[in-house]
């Protein structure tokens, strides 16, 4: 029957068609997680011959005498509870003043993006330089104006909130998204309030929010999943990627601490275990959001299942 | 557009012009004292009290920052992994959007969702694994281990937004071609690439940009220096330049160049791009 071998020609170009992909899933996705799987149960290091340890890595994590695993830990929980929030704030912030009936609309909401589009190891080199403690521009700014002038980048409490403070100008994606979202609200909503006498505040939480709910939410999801994965930052900031993460560990981000147990103390295996661990919080974690989503956000259109 | 459209924002303006104007000023202040920096001498760095311009401005900081550390080089290396980078997504993750939205088999959407736990995993999880493959092939020294992904899908991001374009293409044009007789190659350089170019664009630039932007991959993937990436180049000037910021703003100044170039020219593009990246949620 004729349209039964068309069937079948469709069907061989649909897997030829998707061959690449499913190829690349198992070369660079399904393969490399299960190596990783089983690297984490050996002490493999590059050129040795692995030894089965079973859950030896993991434990080491956190019986071991040295406490990096620990204080990256630490950091990158205070990284991620700083910035995501100021994040999302901020450029819901910036979407609301872009969102009003001004002029030069296109030109705000550009300038206020360009910081996204450059390379994030160039605006990193800037950002020394601006928070350079004695010859950078900010702490001249601090100092004229008669403050007492922090280290930023070269102390232990304020290294990891001067990474926010560039993480807050680099906020532009979300930005454009929520600008895109705000948009969206019908003004119809807004005009039922207006009649009803309510004010801009009554118009930004009962009718705002509300419809924004779900961009807000993929906005911290994302966030969060991003900001667990930031690596950039402290390899370039603190010192070279081998010894980055200072001062004293105050800012070894958990993937920079994956990446200095591989490729600086070649403890593959270790450094699989962390991977693991890491791979295990990103899937919790999107579990949750996903299971919280439908009480915390409203969705236009009724339930969605 | 009638009056009833325009809201009622009058009042808000005396705040949110100063607002805007000021944040603009402090979100564009890094890229002016990037410039500033990089057009004065050593002497004018280490002042106490830094002037807002530069005094005695001078290009002579880019003539030794690019020949100091061989920036065409690197400039180059970049340029071939990205271009290379774009043409492998835009053929590989096209290809396979086709399959996922035009052409009907049986194990289709199971192959799809299958593909697209690949969207969720963390370039961590797979690193060693690829990093002892590229090894293991003694690829290491060259551009593979950076481009080769691309050509197997270039992501399963830029799969599903493509397969969102082209199920909005409507399928009597192909249905009709293959009645006549033309193959499925034909229809998908024919008829759907053709009709697809805003999507093709917006892929291609997110690609390059992220491509170009880069700087985790080259670090553990290119271990010979004459394959540096432009990222990887400023991290060995940074290495070697400790403390004299106005070679280092200005090998800066270089190296983002090229991304406000393209984000100046591709404005639109991109942000819409953006967009459609939010919507997925």
């Amino acid at each position: 029957m004729p349209s039964s071998s068309i069937q079948r020609r469709e069907a061989a170009a649909g897997w030829i068609f998707a061959s690449p992909v499913i190829l690349g899933w198992v070369i660079f996705v399904a393969g490399p997680v299960l190596v990783t799987l089983i690297l984490s149960l050996t002490d493999y290091t590059v050129g040795g011959s692995p030894r089965l340890l079973g859950l030896e890595n993991y434990r080491r994590f956190f019986t071991s005498a040295d406490t990096s695993f620990f204080a990256s830990v630490r950091a990158t929980a205070l990284y991620c509870m700083l910035s995501v929030p100021a994040c999302v704030a901020v450029s819901f912030g910036l979407a609301l003043l872009l969102n009003t009936r001004i002029r030069l609309r296109g030109l705000f909401r550009a300038a206020l993006f360009l910081p996204v589009v450059i390379p994030l190891a160039a605006s990193s080199v800037i950002w020394m330089w601006l928070f350079q403690p004695d010859f950078g521009v900010v702490n001249f700014v601090v100092r004229t104006l008669g403050m007492r002038a922090p280290q930023w980048l070269a102390s232990e409490r304020t290294v990891i909130p001067t990474m926010v403070l560039m993480n807050v100008w680099l906020t532009g994606n979300s930005m454009v998204i929520f600008l895109a979202a705000l948009q969206g609200v019908p003004r119809h909503l807004y005009e039922a309030l207006e009649v009803d006498g309510g004010n801009a505040f009554h118009k930004l939480v009962y009718v705002t929010l509300p419809m924004v709910s779900p961009t807000i939410f993929f906005t911290v999801t994302t966030g969060f999943i991003a900001a667990l994965q930031a690596f950039v930052q402290p390899a370039i900031m603190t010192s070279d990627a081998y010894h980055a993460g200072g001062p004293n560990n105050s800012s070894l981000l958990y993937v920079l601490f994956i990446y200095r147990e591989a490729f600086r103390f070649s403890k593959l295996g270790g450094a699989s275990a962390a991977a693991v661990l890491l791979f295990a919080v990103i899937a919790g974690l999107t579990w949750c959001f996903f299971r919280f989503s439908r009480s915390l956000v409203y969705y236009e259109g009724g339930d969605r299942t | 557009m009638n009056e009833e459209q325009i809201p009622r924002r009058g009042r808000a303006a005396w705040f949110v012009y100063p607002s805007l104007v000021l944040l603009t000023a402090i979100f564009l202040f890094p890229f002016y004292w990037m410039v500033k920096s990089s057009l004065v001498d050593l002497g004018s760095i280490f002042q106490p009290t830094p002037s807002l311009v530069p005094r005695n401005p001078s290009l002579a900081n880019y003539v030794t920052a690019l020949t100091m550390f061989p920036f065409w080089r690197f400039f180059l290396n970049s340029l071939i992994v990205a271009v290379l980078t774009v043409l492998g997504t835009l053929l590989t993750a096209s290809m396979c959007a086709f399959s996922f939205s035009r052409l009907r088999w049986q194990w289709r959407s199971r192959v799809f969702s299958v593909v697209l736990t690949g969207m969720m995993l963390p370039f961590f999880v797979v690193m060693i694994p690829q990093f002892i493959m590229w090894r293991f092939l003694g690829l290491t020294n060259g551009f593979t281990p950076l481009i080769a992904p691309a050509w197997f899908g270039g992501g399963v991001f830029n799969i599903f937004l493509l397969r969102q374009f082209f199920l909005a293409i409507p399928r009597d044009l192909d249905e009709a071609a293959v009645i006549d007789g033309a193959s499925y190659a034909r229809v998908f350089f024919q008829i759907v690439l053709p009709l697809s170019k805003p999507a093709l664009i917006v892929v291609g630039l997110l690609t390059f940009l992220a491509s170009w932007n880069d700087y985790l991959a080259p670090l553990i993937f290119i271990t010979s220096e004459d394959k540096y990436t432009l990222m990887l180049g400023l991290n060995m000037f940074l290495g070697g330049y400790t403390a004299q910021w106005n070679y280092l703003m200005a090998a800066t100044c270089a190296v983002v160049l090229p991304s406000v170039l393209i984000f100046l020219v591709a404005q639109k593009y991109l942000m819409e791009g953006i967009v459609m990246t939010g919507l997925k949620g």
